[in-house]
């Protein structure tokens, strides 16, 4: 009976949350966006008009027309289809390390905030030498050494994207950690892991979400930053940074092949953003917009 | 103080006033129902009421201003004449801080951190006053000196977070003055200073009123406060007034049952026993149906008070009252309370000891360390040396900074004494810090914190916050730690349905009782409570403090009590341990110590207590500054000390002085010649 109450208010407060996003326009228009991209990685293949890898030399690099809304590449493939699944790897890949990066990040800055001291300390400042480098430098040096495929870059984008939420997570858990019911905690004798289960994580959890859909937008962006490098997926999959840099060299006379993966691509990243945002009003993280004036 | 009485019409008059807000359904809830109230040139009104009860949104109405969300339903308020909410803006900014003036109840929190106190009177004056820039100086030493502050010139060079908690306050009210206003509000401008503080707040309130002929509106839940500054009393009860008349009837012979109820559960300390708790809570806004507001908690009701609400009557002494059968109240002595039951304390098996205990907040310097230099800064808590016996009751009290919540979270564990020992009966010498006690250990010991809104996890049913000792002191699961949960709350006298509810769906009385269930949930032998009682009504403070007593009765469980609240400790304790700066004044059964104190401090403190009985005058002998660090050596009262004797005050650590019956005190003054 107990169990049943518990589950009941915890479903409930996940339908109050959807109804506060969705009546806000961020929240619509922004979980519309990303719905869109997740059910087109989904099911694309089975919606699109043409069939991403199919070649046809007399209809290289045309412009928009009726048939080929976005007009065709150097191979003479459809652009809106490929744009379409361009997501596919890259939503698949962040999808996976996203969780992984707040997890880690969030437990390790929930340690660091509850043990404090010098211990904590000295590990920030690791932690700052580690923010205070190029991202993309410390990528290729992982990449570069273990080769590309999601075996590389899943752990790679999931360590160094767990690092800022570290911080997040550490700072969330010193205003938890001064508060009574974790000295009483503390007082009873319970276990550090227990401590942060019971007590830390359920008063973090709302700024770790939000900071997850952010930090997976930054990830989107590394990961296409990585594929028009070539160090992301192989072709012929559809991927809107390979697409860009196989695109670019002909922009002068067919930029609908640079414009189309662009407009993918920010499309999911303004939508991941707008949702964030309408997440952290709905929970109360964002204040601004209570604040007495 | 009544000299302007003549003048014909009142300076602030509410008439008929309903203030409400719109609930997420679409009714309009009112938060303020019916208000009828007249204040004149030269009285003072206090407004009174447990929280909740609109006292607060009456007094902020009365300057014509709503919290965000509240409007108007119908009804009035002028002020010298002028219908408030009806006009301009602008003319509002003039009235508001001129003619009326608030003084908020946490004045460090509404001065400015980064301006000095002479730059944030100046702006007073210059928004409110005609004076030019160049007389601005002069007139704030004048009402410096006005509220008492020593040294003036010196204080308008410093910044807010350099004066004491009393200072701030003064300065709020100079602040206040500064418009020469014709009214002043006080929105419970004392609560969360210290007694003595507070006391001397109170009588500066008092001449300043009567010097400058001002009307004063004065909220407080704390009747003492109201009774020492007011003449006139409304008493507030669910949005509305309930009672109103001289504050010697309201106080001493209440003719509407919610007060009468009120007075009696405020614990006195004249009174050894436990007051009576008034149960049950004040209905939501909107809930109160047709009927009287009052009508679940009221110990006379009948049939008629469900169905149709009363109105204001007027008694034959001239009060204002909202009951059916205000005159057959029988006006039994406020006084009636619940006679103290003995309980038989072991006095020979000792439970828990302190010996000698320090405690240092000031960190050692790293440049002394490396010179191995002796810290020569007196420690924060210093030789405290207590026993308590099994089943006993101890209250330490002292004013903040006394180092009571110190001892206490030093006895937990949370906080590493510098030197000493903690021994508890069985165990022997206690780990100091908490990771390196046994879970049995720590299972005798459970803590109570002064705010429940913090101590529980909000993010956890009470199912979840009471399975979290039972799981692991006793491994309960699944049935067993259900039922077990089920009965700690029959305990305290809350019901299983709470089982599935989170902390914020409970009001703070309810809360506070989870909280205790909890440290019962343990079995514990000693129970440390940390101002339990000061975040509650004390309608809800009397039904905590009787749920307390009953629970020490059944399982025989020891307390250790602190509070700043004497009345409260009274009726409690057994033995009452005085502290001034982290050091122990004075120890004793608790009805030696309040009928024949023998430290001075421990005077000061009994005879600044307000009671909420106009005939109570507190003395106020001990000057009122705030020591932040205790003296290097010698008495650590000696700087406010009013019978200081001399040179030895200052230089020796004063002896301690026995009377044979446990009562022992440190002071250089003998006691027994």
């Amino acid at each position: 009976m107990v169990i049943v109450e518990k589950k009941h208010s915890n479903s409930m407060r996940l339908i109050s949350l959807l109804i506060d996003i969705t009546s806000r326009p961020s929240g619509v228009i922004g979980l519309s966006l990303v719905t869109f991209h997740v059910l087109m990685a989904i099911f694309g293949t089975q919606l699109t008009p043409y069939d991403y890898k199919e070649v046809n030399a007399n209809l290289m690099l045309q412009g928009p027309s009726t048939a080929h809304w976005f007009g065709t590449d150097h191979l003479g493939r459809d652009t809106f289809s490929r744009t379409l699944l361009g997501g596919r790897e890259a939503i698949l890949i962040t999808g996976i390390a996203t969780p992984i990066a707040v997890m880690w990040g969030g437990f390790v800055g929930m340690f660091f905030g509850l043990v404090g001291g010098r211990l904590d300390e000295v590990l920030m400042r690791v932690v700052d030498a580690f923010l205070s480098l190029p991202w993309i430098l410390k990528m290729l040096v992982l990449i570069v050494t273990f080769g590309t495929g999601i075996g590389v870059l899943i752990p790679t984008l999931a360590f160094f994207y767990g690092i800022p939420v570290i911080r997040v997570s550490r700072a969330a858990t010193h205003d938890i950690v001064a508060r009574d019911f974790v000295q009483a905690a503390r007082a009873r004798g319970h276990s550090r892991i227990t401590i942060m289960r019971l007590e830390l994580f359920p008063n973090v959890r709302d700024a770790l979400l939000v900071e997850g859909a952010m930090r997976w937008s930054w990830m989107l962006l590394a990961f296409s930053s990585l594929s028009f490098l070539g160090f992301g997926v192989s072709p012929p999959t559809p991927d809107w940074g390979l697409m860009i840099a196989d695109a670019r060299g002909f922009m002068s006379f067919a930029p609908s092949g640079v414009i189309a993966p662009v407009l993918g691509l920010s499309s999911l990243i303004i939508g991941i953003n707008l949702t964030a945002d309408a997440l952290a009003k709905a929970l109360g993280i964002d204040r601004a917009q209570k604040a007495p004036v | 103080m009544k000299e302007n009485l003549n003048s014909t019409d009142p300076l602030l008059k509410i008439s008929n006033l309903s203030v409400g807000f719109k609930s997420l359904e679409g009714f309009l809830l009112p938060v303020l129902r019916n208000i009828d109230l007249e204040v004149w040139r030269g009285e003072s009104v206090g407004l009174v009421g447990e929280s909740g009860s609109g006292k607060s949104t009456l007094a902020l109405a009365a300057m014509g201003y709503l919290k965000g969300g509240l409007k108007v339903i119908e009804g009035h308020c002028t002020f010298s004449g002028q219908e408030m909410f009806s006009l301009s803006p602008k003319k509002l900014e003039r009235i508001r801080g001129g003619k009326i003036a608030l003084i908020p109840q946490n004045s460090g929190q509404s001065l400015t951190p980064t301006h000095k106190i002479g730059e944030q009177l100046s702006e007073a004056l210059m928004l409110h006053s005609r004076l030019s820039e160049c007389d601005h100086k002069e007139r704030i030493v004048e009402l410096l000196e006005q509220v008492r502050l020593p040294d003036p010139t010196e204080i308008i060079n410093r910044y807010p977070h350099e004066l004491s908690g009393g200072q701030q306050q003064r300065v709020a009210i100079a602040m206040a003055l500064a418009g020469e206003p014709e009214a002043l509000l006080l929105d419970e401008p004392t609560t969360g200073l210290d007694v003595t503080t507070q006391a001397h707040i109170l009588e500066l309130l008092r001449d300043i009123a009567s010097e400058m002929g001002m009307a004063m509106v004065y909220v407080s839940h704390d009747l003492g406060a109201i009774a020492r500054v007011c003449d006139r009393i409304a008493v507030m009860y669910a949005g509305e007034i309930i009672l109103q008349g001289s504050a010697r009837q309201v106080l001493l012979t209440p003719s509407h049952p919610y007060a009468q109820s009120l007075i009696a559960s405020i614990p006195r300390l004249k009174n050894a026993s436990l007051p009576i708790a008034l149960d049950g809570r004040p209905p939501a806004p909107g809930s109160t149906g047709n009927g009287c507001a009052f009508v679940d908690r009221c110990y006379m009701v009948e049939n008629h008070c469900k169905t149709s609400r009363p109105l204001l009557q007027k008694t034959q002494d001239d009060e204002l009252v909202r009951c059916h059968y205000h005159d057959k109240m029988i006006k039994l002595p406020v006084n009636r309370q619940i006679d103290a039951i003995p309980r038989d304390v072991n006095k020979d098996k000792q439970l828990l000891s302190l010996s000698n205990l320090s405690i240092s907040y000031t960190q050692t310097r790293t440049i002394d360390k490396l010179l191995k230099r002796p810290n020569t800064i007196a420690r924060t808590v210093d030789g405290i040396t207590i026993s308590l016996a099994k089943g006993e009751t101890l209250s330490l009290v002292g004013e903040s900074g006394s180092g009571k919540s110190t001892i206490l979270k030093a006895i937990a564990g949370l906080l590493s004494p510098e030197d000493g020992n903690i021994s508890i009966i069985g165990d022997g010498n206690l780990p100091v810090n908490v990771d390196k006690r046994m879970p049995d250990q720590l299972r005798r010991i459970q803590l109570i914190f002064q705010n429940p809104d913090e101590s529980l996890n909000p993010r956890q049913t009470i199912a979840e916050i009471l399975a979290q000792p039972l799981s692991l002191y006793f491994g309960l699961r699944g049935e067993e730690l259900r039922d077990r949960s089920v009965e700690l709350l029959d305990e305290v006298r809350l019901g299983a349905h709470y089982m599935g509810r989170f902390p914020n769906q409970l009001s703070g009385g309810e809360k506070q009782r989870i909280a205790i269930a909890r440290a019962f949930a343990a079995k514990p032998d000693l129970v440390l409570c940390d101002e339990i009682t000061s975040a509650l009504d004390v309608s809800v403070q009397a039904a905590v403090l009787g749920l307390l007593d009953d629970l020490r009765r059944k399982q025989g469980t020891a307390y250790i009590f602190v509070s700043h609240d004497l009345a409260v400790v009274r009726a409690l304790s057994d033995r009452v341990a005085v502290l001034y700066q982290g050091r122990l004044c004075e120890i004793g059964p608790v009805a030696s110590v309040y009928d024949r104190p023998a430290h001075p401090y421990t005077k000061v403190l009994l005879e600044a207590v307000l009671e909420p009985d106009p005939d109570t005058v507190p003395t106020l002998t001990a000057a009122d500054i705030v020591e932040l660090s205790p003296p290097a050596k010698g008495c650590p009262f000696q700087r406010r000390c009013p019978q200081k004797i001399g040179e030895i005050c200052d230089t020796k650590t004063p002896p301690w002085q026995q009377d044979g019956a446990g009562h022992a005190s440190r002071c250089h003054i003998t006691r027994y010649v």
